[in-house]
């Protein structure tokens, strides 16, 4: 069988611009043809690491505000700037600015570092042939899998009447530390879902944040001491779905 | 509120959240931070002169970008950077499909910064088409909208673009590597 009518789609394919019908049937062969599956896996890496490495530059806050003020300024100019005493509000707010930029920018470098790596961490979820070290999907018997292995315990949701579905998990590492990485499924999509000690990463991330992570969407927040993180291409509703189901799971 | 109040709300509304992707893009596209700076300061006064010219329901994120890019083409770094030409036509024929090697293995665990550098050395026609479709993730039709092109030539140019970034990435592993 000749790959070639087939890979000649693929980037089509992973750009999310073939027809439905070519779609559904590139799908089909990506199930049973391990060689294109392999390629097209590469190809979805390729992207995502062209698509990190081009998130590059980080704007100074400071062209941010002047760009704010300028528009703002486009229907009504501001007189706050004849206020006598501006000039040294002014001064006194440049050299906290200035500050303000260094600590911003810190920042920053952090977040980006933490998303990247749980990115990285669920890429390489989705390219393993064995995803999860125990694999199941009764929540009983992957919840006692984890007792023992890190250093702390969670609760999973029942899951029925849900449009997901547990397919595992396995032990994981966040900037060294344990935690558990538990893996859904909707639909066709995996989610990972990383469970870490709030103190492991409590300077990086804001408690509560949804964001874009290399095409993947990402939702954290703080349950107790514990921090979570759930990370997929599906849309960022059922991430908050499955978010909403974690955060009432007793 | 008047006109001019409600139009400008809604341009911030609009135009603020593509901020920092808007600078990400000038600065690829200028290889320099003041540049970028004035070029997405510039983009933002003219789309706000010109945005009682857009139409609402329209796709706002193509139509400002358009105007950066149109803007970096104006400057002196975009005449000059417009002026490189590329290797083939647009139009050329379907390329040969890439298969997998030990060479593409390799460049598949390139480095951020090797990655990096060769994005910025690609011609800036190639340049812009990869960081549309794979850094803003722009649909084909909006890359078109973006570039003024039709969508053919945005799909050949994207694989001319993916193909160049995979040589030059190649080509400097392999010179690290000596």
């Amino acid at each position: 069988m000749t790959h070639e009518p087939w890979m000649a789609q693929l980037d089509a394919y992973l750009d999310g611009e073939l027809e439905s019908g070519a779609m559904q049937e590139l799908d089909r062969h990506l199930r049973e043809c391990a060689a294109c599956a392999a390629e097209s896996l590469r190809r979805l890496q390729w992207k995502r690491n062209v698509h990190a490495a081009g998130q590059r530059y980080v704007a100074d806050p400071v062209l941010r505000e002047r760009v704010r003020k300028s528009i703002a300024r486009g229907d009504a100019h501001a007189i706050w700037w004849r206020w006598p005493a501006f000039a040294a509000v002014a001064a006194v707010a440049m050299v906290l600015a200035g500050f303000g930029i260094v600590q911003y920018k810190t920042r920053v470098v952090r977040e980006n570092q933490i998303v990247s790596e749980l990115a990285d961490l669920h890429v390489s979820t989705l390219a393993s042939a064995t995803p999860a070290d125990v694999v199941s999907t009764d929540r009983h018997t992957v919840k006692p899998w984890f007792e023992g292995k890190i250093p702390f315990s969670f609760d999973l949701p029942e899951l029925q009447g849900s449009p997901f579905e547990l397919v595992g998990g396995r032990v994981s590492y966040l900037e060294q530390s344990p935690g558990a990485e538990l893996i859904f499924r909707i639909r066709k999509h995996l989610v990972s879902v990383f469970i870490f000690q709030d103190r492991a990463v409590q300077a990086g991330l804001p408690v509560n944040e949804a964001r874009d992570a290399r095409s993947f969407h990402l939702e954290s927040w703080k349950q107790g001491e514990l921090r979570y993180f759930v990370i997929g291409d599906t849309g960022p509703e059922d991430l908050r779905a499955l978010k909403g189901l974690l955060a009432k799971a007793k | 509120m008047c006109v001019a109040e409600r139009s400008t709300a809604g341009f911030e509304e609009l135009a603020l959240p593509l901020f920092d992707r808007l600078y990400n893009f000038a600065h690829w596209l200028t290889h320099n931070r003041d540049e970028a700076e004035d070029l997405v300061q510039e983009t933002f006064a003219k789309a706000l002169k010109g945005f009682s010219s857009f139409e609402q329901g329209t796709n706002f994120k193509a139509w400002i970008f358009r105007i950066l890019r149109n803007t970096f083409l104006n400057s002196r770094t975009g005449l000059r950077a417009a002026t490189v030409p590329l290797d083939v036509q647009d139009d050329d024929a379907a390329l040969p499909v890439e298969k997998e090697t030990p060479e593409t293995i390799l460049i598949d665990r390139a480095s951020e910064r090797i990655m990096q550098e060769a994005i910025e050395e690609l011609p800036v026609a190639y340049r812009e088409v990869l960081l549309l479709c794979e850094v803003e993730e722009m649909s084909y039709q909006e890359i078109a909208a973006t570039l003024t092109i039709p969508i053919g030539t945005v799909m050949s140019r994207l694989s001319r673009a993916r193909r160049a970034l995979r040589s030059a990435v190649t080509e400097k592993l392999q010179r690290n590597a000596s």
